[in-house]
């Protein structure tokens, strides 16, 4: 099979299922994510949006179906290799290093990603607050500057595919605005970008796609600008 | 009695050498491995083979078992802790698996070695002293032994809070979930960890035979001294094990002072005080 690079999806995902022992938390989705492009997924609690992200980076337990990124299938890779590919996460709830200082943090990120154009300064320029707390220890900084040690820990892997997780959780909307204001910039690098999120209106605002999920299926596929708010919260909750 | 805290303080450097690395698999992996007071033995005759049968010197035969103890180290971690770690949450799976593993090499040396006392040569430096004065003298090997303990905590803090793998090796010990979740391989991380405790438990296995009887079934003991050690310390602090083992070496030092009986009472009971009034230990992290 040939086709012109430009036309294969940066990430194409098709009949994907991930399984918890015999719970099936997604249900055969295909789903695809370009680069330069962002696309939300969107769905209510247990929808299964984490799992399709845990099983983009190889950690689901069990998947069927298959994951393909730049063309090449990712089964049997390890999130070592994945990571170092340029497929990097922010995951849910932050998950940094408590005792390790911001700078640690951020050069782990460097360390598994991909060698790339986006460095320390670069990080530092988004978010220059970091610049000046970079030798104190993460558990020391607001919730909203941990987010933004996550997101540069993963911008700092230069990333060709960058899945943020629920980056908006437990933020004031100020510091939630200033992170999804990244995005575009993040965007015109040419790096896709999969956001999972529960809220709705801030999801739809940044993406070019989206896919709405429930209970593991995909229940609707559309731009934002071909559809209205009624329509998606029908679909959110399949009502 | 300046002469037995002196003596004391030396005697709290091997106690260090034990419990380093006790230290950082209890402060970095975060579980307590029964075993690590009978692996120093099983080095001890490990050594005592290569220098009785193949005659080489003491420090020769380190060098050759250091390598052997990290790779050991390493394939322990891989293939057996980390696997019971994985499958149980459980702290009592992991105690009980080393507990295994304490039993089979104290019987396994038994078969082997027979039940002797033994102790290791070390040529002259065993009766080698330096006369301070006024009554005082110090043996030149528990004053070796204690400048590597010294060094052996400088190099691991070092290593840990200075260095790439220091920071993986934390990164992991802080939050295996997320360590796997951007890709740090936390099971090699681990297994290398387990591979420098390795290293650790061979240099002081050098010390102790040259120094210490040991017999097959020296480890239990030399645990427990080395447990003291870290909790007094406070668990994950490479320097606060190092006081621990001061503490309990001089209050041993002092005990035997007033009676030989009262050497190993007077530590345990100075370590149970300590417990008692600073129960997070002298140094937590």
């Amino acid at each position: 099979m040939t086709s012109p690079a430009n036309q294969t999806p940066l990430l194409a995902v098709e009949g994907l299922s991930v399984f918890y022992d015999q719970f099936r938390a997604v249900d055969g989705i295909d789903l695809s994510v370009s680069a330069g492009e962002v696309v939300s997924i969107i769905g209510a609690n247990g929808a299964g949006k984490s799992s399709l992200l845990k099983a983009i980076i190889g950690q689901a337990d069990r998947i069927e179906g298959t994951i393909r990124y730049e063309g090449g299938d990712l089964a049997g890779h390890t999130t070592a290799e994945i990571a170092a590919k340029g497929i990097a996460l922010v995951p849910e709830g932050r998950r940094l290093f408590p005792s390790l200082s911001v700078d640690e943090n951020l050069y782990l990120g460097w360390e598994v990603g991909r060698r790339g154009e986006i460095g320390f300064d670069q990080v530092f320029d988004y978010f220059p607050v970091l610049k000046e707390r970079r030798r104190q220890k993460a558990r020391e900084l607001s919730g909203g500057q941990q987010q933004m040690v996550a997101l540069g820990r993963a911008l700092l892997a230069n990333p060709k595919l960058l899945l943020c997780d629920e980056i908006s959780l437990g933020l004031a909307p100020l510091i939630i605005d200033q992170l999804y204001r990244l995005l575009p910039a993040i965007k015109q690098r040419g790096v896709g970008i999969l956001v999972v999120e529960q809220d709705i209106s801030r999801s739809l605002a940044v993406a070019d796609r989206f896919y709405c999920l429930l209970e593991g299926k995909v229940t609707l596929a559309s731009r934002p600008s071909e559809t209205s708010r009624d329509i998606v919260m029908k679909h959110y909750f399949g009502l | 009695m300046i002469n037995q805290i002196i003596q004391g303080i030396l005697l709290g450097g091997l106690y260090a050498m034990f419990a380093i690395g006790l230290s950082l698999s209890v402060g970095v992996m975060r579980f307590v491995n029964i075993a690590h007071g009978d692996l120093i033995v099983l080095v001890s005759f490990l050594l005592l083979t290569l220098t009785s049968r193949l005659g080489l010197p003491v420090i020769v035969a380190t060098a050759i078992v250091v390598p052997i103890t990290f790779v050991g180290g390493y394939l322990l971690q891989r293939l057996l802790l980390q696997r019971v770690l994985k499958r149980s949450n459980n702290v009592l799976a992991i105690v009980l698996v080393t507990f295994g593993l304490s039993v089979i090499i104290q019987y396994s040396l038994q078969g082997i070695y027979g039940a002797d006392t033994r102790l290791l040569s070390g040529g002259g430096i065993q009766t080698a002293t330096i006369v301070l004065g006024g009554g005082i003298n110090i043996g030149v090997l528990p004053l070796t032994i204690f400048i590597a303990a010294v060094a052996l905590v400088s190099a691991l803090d070092l290593l840990l809070y200075r260095t790439r793998l220091g920071a993986r090796i934390r990164a992991v010990s802080d939050d295996t979930g997320s360590a796997n979740l951007i890709g740090l391989p936390s099971a090699h991380i681990y297994a290398v960890a387990m591979g420098i405790v390795g290293i650790t438990i061979a240099i002081c296995a050098a010390f102790m035979s040259v120094w210490t009887n040991f017999d097959p079934t020296s480890g239990p003991s030399r645990l427990l001294v080395a447990f003291e050690a870290v909790v007094l310390g406070g668990l994950g602090s490479l320097w606060g094990t190092l006081a621990g083992g001061i503490i309990v070496g001089v209050a041993q030092s002092i005990g035997a002072h007033f009676d030989a009986g009262w050497q190993l009472l007077a530590g345990h009971l100075v370590f149970l005080v300590v417990f008692l009034i600073r129960p997070q230990g002298l140094f937590p992290k």
